[in-house]
């Protein structure tokens, strides 16, 4: 690679306590062993030496941050600590920064990487020259243009594929799943070619009365080609979520009769229906101007309109950016603090995308009625919506592998553009409009449920963290590109490694298990109120306090239910077996 | 009774407020001589005690009748609507004359019964015994010794009778240094901590005005610090902020010059009054009582009230005063005013840092014992169990046990008890059911003879005991250990289990903690269950089976010959 301008280089071991306290992880370039010529450069290698003298007495935290990197290690690569010489290596995948800022102080340069999973790493290199070229090379690195040159076209696993993750959720087999519930829906084809909506997976479940032709007529209807499709079917009543673009009604007030007789035939006779529109109305109103729209009630009868109004591209990546910066910041007092999370307004978009999930899961599940979820182009507002309405009503997406589905079906195949939306995070300077915390906003969502249900998930929070982990950087072709056509150009499925193909191996499945999971097949109702809400610590402080006493609770609750197996399993036994006696004694005694 | 004008209204709608579909359930009002009660058509019973009732409002009527919405100090807010104009009229002004009472001897307490003999009720009072916890902290031993210059209240009325003092503190250098304290709170010993041979020493202000000295009261504090063979040099911690202490100086009041009392480093910290306190929950409340609140309003709110930024003052305090022990060996004076609401936080407060047993169920207990309710937090006027000045009530207790929680919440494996545990207590606080938080000081509980006339609640939460067990609890991981928290402004959080404790829609649904908790009970059961079924099938086990039972019957049988032969 070219761009590697300074393979090796030696810096002093001192430890800069004065500027960057606040992280846990302050890490100093000693050297490149000779034997990272083999490594390949879609990673940044760091050596720490003397780790210890950075928080002083309170090495907890230091403890801490060095079986964070364990972690880190296991999901990232390798991670070499030798005893003897009181070296650590820390792996680092250029994809995962998002930034680096160069200081320099007389012959002292410093570099500051900022990744995308909000960690802060220093380094220290004596050597201006030096300092530049690594920092230069990072830099190009961590920029490539070009998707086919990233890690994952590059990446050879060390782990014997059990399952291949690119099969594992097809949605035929997804479809299947429901076949036997649902006649009246069908699997169409009709986008094979990605011709009919570019951001569309070739197999989509429509009504059965809608033939293709038809589905045609809708797509040039519907932003982006989205035509309406099948979201969710709801078992218990037969009601159903459908997504799409917003209609094209433009200023004149276009309508499309095959779009109107498409969202009609998922109604049962004399029924109504909601759309709910996540945009405000006055917002709605201003898309027309631009070709886009809304369903108007005169050609819409059997459908009432909802306005929600989910913020959307620029303004949710100012409040990751403000969130993460405060929560970066250790110093601040106590109403600086609460001041700083407030104007981030990071819970209010929480408590705005439940609250529209809540909602659309009331009208299906309290209100028996079907409904239809669009925002503009409906890849992305609109999926935090249908598929946190799922995680409330459908038990099977609280599941591991129901929520792997989810994810597949309705993000990665539903066209989120996650290439866009994760090329950067909280710490860039680019401002474009496409970038976006969508995602990580629905798995904070998640979470928030999560924590209110603790026992009806499968996975535990670290699986969700891995996802977030996973979105933005990656060994793993799954998140890369916007949608399933440019999966299919970039030949992901041949070329890289599918992330469930490592993920649901036991080895890592039991990481994300959740020890306290008991099927619940009940809907389960969040509370939207600001008092249940909770700012997310494992993603947002994950890199600014010490989880020591929180980890090892864990681990306590663990073992209090490993222990309770175990002597379960024992009393059963010991039953048995003084049963067999007891019964061993009746027949010798019965004769 | 005779305050009972309505003791039953039928067809009354209790409305949840936070529902956002304005479910109501509908059921019937009594009112007893002690409490309010709903039943609703569940037959599902809400209690509410007259004592737990902070104000009662009757709302605008409405069509559907008429609105009263009570408070309540345990942080309760039901809100009634009651059909009739009437009858709501007489709940109103029975419930203002119940909640507020004007004599002790009409408190929930003086009638309360638990059915229990006098020689039960003597042993409950003595179940916490203080002797008993000076003993356990190394006192008296060679520097320190019990003073008896308290013994008739005579020096001041607001401090326990028995006092440990330096031992080198003769009697008239307590009296003189008594006499330039505020209420004659002179300083004594709060907490000696055996290992380092340091003390936590509380007292009120001096009354130093700009320049007054005291002989005595240099002495005084000069044998607390001689006292400490390891440090000669004692912090004095002054829980004020430097312009209250500054303006007491005015009134003749005020805090330590350094130049006067040699060995002293002189510490402002900056924790409010108990009015600032008390407008600051006010506020908080206000907040969260609001329908519909939006995620700004709250962090606003919250911001606003200040009411984290005090708890964290409160907590910076403690950790203070926990490192001056741990980490200087030094002993510490601390005090604020009259020394009975701030320094009973920041004592106690660094106590449970310094000593694990403090974060015991019983120790606990002893602590609350010692530092609130022995040294004269004035639980009575800040709790308002009677009708008094409202601007005497303030929530100081309130902030210990958040601080607590706090602490259990960094910490979870460091205490034996649970959240379930602290709510109780404040529960108490408030009730006036048993004797233990009624009056202001020692000397006033024993002129009432509570002793005699009430149960202390102690003996009732130890029974209880199971309810309030932390099931993560480790005794060995953190049992030597100081605690030292982290208290960076986001690590403190709103504690919705106190304010929102009967809002139950606000809660997670699934309690992580109660399954443990029920799971940890169920495997002491198995265990047991293993060992009976362990001692059968290895006696049975051990011979053929066909011998298996002769063998039981043989045991059964030897076990029964047994009493006779003996």
């Amino acid at each position: 690679m070219s761009v590697i301008k300074s393979s090796s280089f030696h810096t002093h071991t001192h430890t800069n306590l004065s500027l960057f306290q606040v992280l846990n992880n302050f890490w100093q370039f000693i050297q490149r062993t000779p034997c990272c010529a083999e490594v390949p450069a879609w990673w940044v290698q760091l050596h720490a030496f003397s780790v210890q003298g950075l928080f002083g007495k309170n090495s907890e935290q230091l403890t801490n941050s060095s079986s964070g990197l364990e972690l880190e290690g296991s999901v990232r690569g390798r991670r070499v600590e030798s005893p003897t010489d009181n070296t650590e290596e820390l792996w680092l995948l250029h994809s995962n920064i998002d930034a680096i800022d160069k200081r320099f102080v007389g012959p002292l340069g410093t570099i500051i990487i900022k990744c995308k999973d909000f960690r802060i790493i220093q380094l220290d290199i004596p050597g201006m020259e030096e300092c530049l070229n690594i920092a230069s090379s990072i830099e190009a690195l961590s920029t490539l243009d070009s998707i086919t040159l990233m890690y994952p076209f590059f990446y050879r696993p060390m782990f014997e594929v059990i399952e291949d993750g690119w099969h594992s959720f097809l949605p035929e087999q997804e479809f299947e799943l429901y076949s036997s519930t649902i006649s009246e829906w069908r699997l169409s084809y009709v986008n094979k070619e990605f011709s009919v909506c570019p951001s569309y997976p070739p197999a989509v479940i429509v009504p059965k009365a809608i033939d293709d032709d038809a589905l045609r007529k809708v797509a040039t209807f519907r932003h982006g080609g989205r035509f309406p499709v099948l979201s969710y079917y709801h078992k218990k009543n037969g009601m159903v979520i459908m997504r799409s673009g917003q209609p094209l009604t433009g200023t004149n007030g276009r309508r499309c009769k095959e779009d109107e007789k498409l969202i009609n035939a998922t109604l049962r006779a004399g029924k109504r229906g909601y759309i709910i529109d996540t945009r405000p109305l006055n917002i709605a109103q201003q898309a027309r101007a631009k070709g886009g729209g809304f369903e108007q009630e005169a050609h819409y009868p059997q459908w009432r309109r909802i306005h929600k109004s989910i913020d959307r591209y620029h303004i949710l990546q100012e409040s990751l950016i403000k969130l993460v910066e405060s929560c970066n910041d250790q110093t601040q007092n106590m109403d600086r603090w609460l001041s700083k999370l407030e104007a981030s307004n990071w819970l209010t978009h929480i408590k705005e995308i439940l609250t529209t999930a809540c909602l659309a899961a009331q009208c299906l599940d309290r209100e028996g009625a079907s409904i239809l979820i669009h925002g503009t182009e409906g890849t992305d507002s609109t999926l935090q919506v249908t598929s946190l309405a799922q995680i409330i009503l459908e038990p099977r997406s609280r599941t591991i592998r129901g929520f792997e589905a989810l994810i597949e079906r309705e993000w990665l195949q539903a066209g989120h553009p996650f290439q866009q939306r994760c090329a950067q995070s909280a710490y860039c300077n680019s401002k474009q409009k496409w970038e976006s915390p969508v995602f990580l906003l629905f798995l904070d969502c998640v979470w928030q449920i999560l924590r209110q249900f603790p026992c009806s998930f499968e996975f535990n929070e670290n699986f969700l963290i891995m996802l977030f982990e996973h979105a933005y950087a990656s060994q793993f072709g799954t998140f890369l590109g916007n949608n399933e056509s440019e999966r299919c150009k970039l030949k992901l499925q041949q070329k890289t490694m599918s992330l469930w193909s490592w993920v649901n191996r036991p080895s890592e499945l039991s990481k994300f298990t959740n020890p306290l999971f008991e099927a619940n097949n009940l809907v389960i109702w969040p509370s939207v109120a600001p008092q249940s809400l909770q700012l997310w610590e494992g993603i947002f402080l994950r890199w600014n306090r010490s989880s020591k006493y929180l980890d090892e609770a864990y681990e306590e609750m663990v073992n209090i239910i490993e222990y309770n197996k175990e002597l379960q399993a024992k009393v059963n036994l010991l039953r048995r077996q003084l049963a067999e006696l007891e019964t061993e004694d009746g027949v010798q005694e019965s004769p | 009774m005779e305050h009972i004008r309505t003791t039953k209204v039928e067809q009354v709608k209790l409305l949840d407020r936070f529902s956002t579909s304005n479910k109501s359930l509908t059921g019937t009002l009594y009112l007893t001589a002690t409490h309010l009660l709903f039943i609703d058509a569940h037959q599902k019973e809400t209690w509410i005690l007259h004592h737990h009732i902070a104000s009662v409002e009757k709302l605008a009527l409405t069509t559907s009748g008429c609105p009263l919405v009570i408070q309540c100090k345990n942080f309760r807010t039901v809100h009634f609507i009651v059909p009739r104009e009437r009858d709501c009229h007489d709940i109103y002004n029975s419930l203002l004359q119940l909640s507020k009472q004007a004599k002790y001897e009409d408190l929930y307490a003086f009638s309360y019964n638990p059915k229990q003999n006098d020689a039960e009720r003597l042993r409950g009072w003595e179940l916490i015994d203080l002797a008993e916890e000076y003993k356990r902290m190394g006192v008296p031993n060679s520097n320190w010794q019990l003073s008896d210059a308290n013994r008739e209240y005579k020096i001041c009325e607001t401090y326990p009778r028995e006092l440990y003092v330096p031992r080198i503190a003769s009697k008239p250098i307590i009296v003189g240094s008594s006499k330039f304290r505020s209420k004659g709170r002179f300083p004594v010993l709060s907490y000696y901590h055996q290992s380092k041979e340091a003390a936590i020493c509380r007292c009120s202000q001096p009354l130093s005005g700009f320049s007054a000295r005291c002989l005595e009261d240099e002495h005084l504090l000069q044998a607390i610090s001689k006292a400490n063979p390891a440090n000669r040099y004692m912090y004095v911690m002054d829980t004020r902020p430097r312009l209250n202490a500054m303006a007491n100086r005015a009134a003749g009041k005020g805090y330590e010059n350094e130049d006067n009392y040699s060995n002293i480093r002189f510490q402002f910290v900056g924790i409010e009054n108990i009015h600032v306190m008390r407008s600051s929950l006010q506020k908080l409340l206000e907040v969260n009582g609001t329908k519909g609140l939006s995620v700004n309003d709250f962090y606003s709110g919250l911001e606003s009230s200040g009411w984290l930024r005090h708890i964290k003052a409160v907590m910076d305090a403690a950790i203070f005063l926990a490192k001056a022990i741990a980490a200087e060996s030094a002993s510490v004076l601390v005090h604020c005013s009259d020394g009975w609401d701030r320094t009973s936080q920041v004592c106690s407060l660094g106590s449970l840092l310094l000593d694990p047993y403090y974060r015991t169920i019983r120790g606990f207990m002893v602590l609350i014992e010692k530092d609130w309710i022995s040294f004269g937090h004035k639980f009575s006027e800040r709790c308002g169990h009677l009708d008094g000045d409202p601007k005497e009530v303030s929530p100081v207790f309130t902030q210990f046990l958040e601080c607590v929680w706090h602490l259990t919440e960094q910490f979870p494996q460091a205490f034996e008890f649970n959240e379930a545990f602290l709510l109780q207590i404040h529960e108490h606080i408030h009730s006036c059911q048993f004797g233990n938080f009624i009056g202001n000081c020692q000397k006033e509980r024993e002129e009432l003879k509570l002793k005699e006339k009430t149960y202390s609640l102690w003996p009732f939460l130890l029974d209880d005991q199971k309810k309030y067990l932390n099931p993560l609890y480790s005794s060995q991981s953190q049992k030597s250990a100081v605690l030292e928290p982290n208290t960076v402004s986001f690590n403190f959080k709103f504690w919705r289990n106190m304010y929102h404790q009967f809002d139950r829609t606000l809660h997670p649904r699934q309690s992580v903690f109660n399954i443990i908790m029920n799971m940890n009970e169920q495997n002491k059961q198995l265990e047991k269950d293993i060992k009976d079924l362990e001692s059968i099938t290895a006696v049975s086990g051990d011979r053929p089976g066909g011998q298996a039972e002769s063998t039981l019957t043989t045991l059964g049988q030897s076990d029964a010959t047994r009493p006779t032969s003996c």
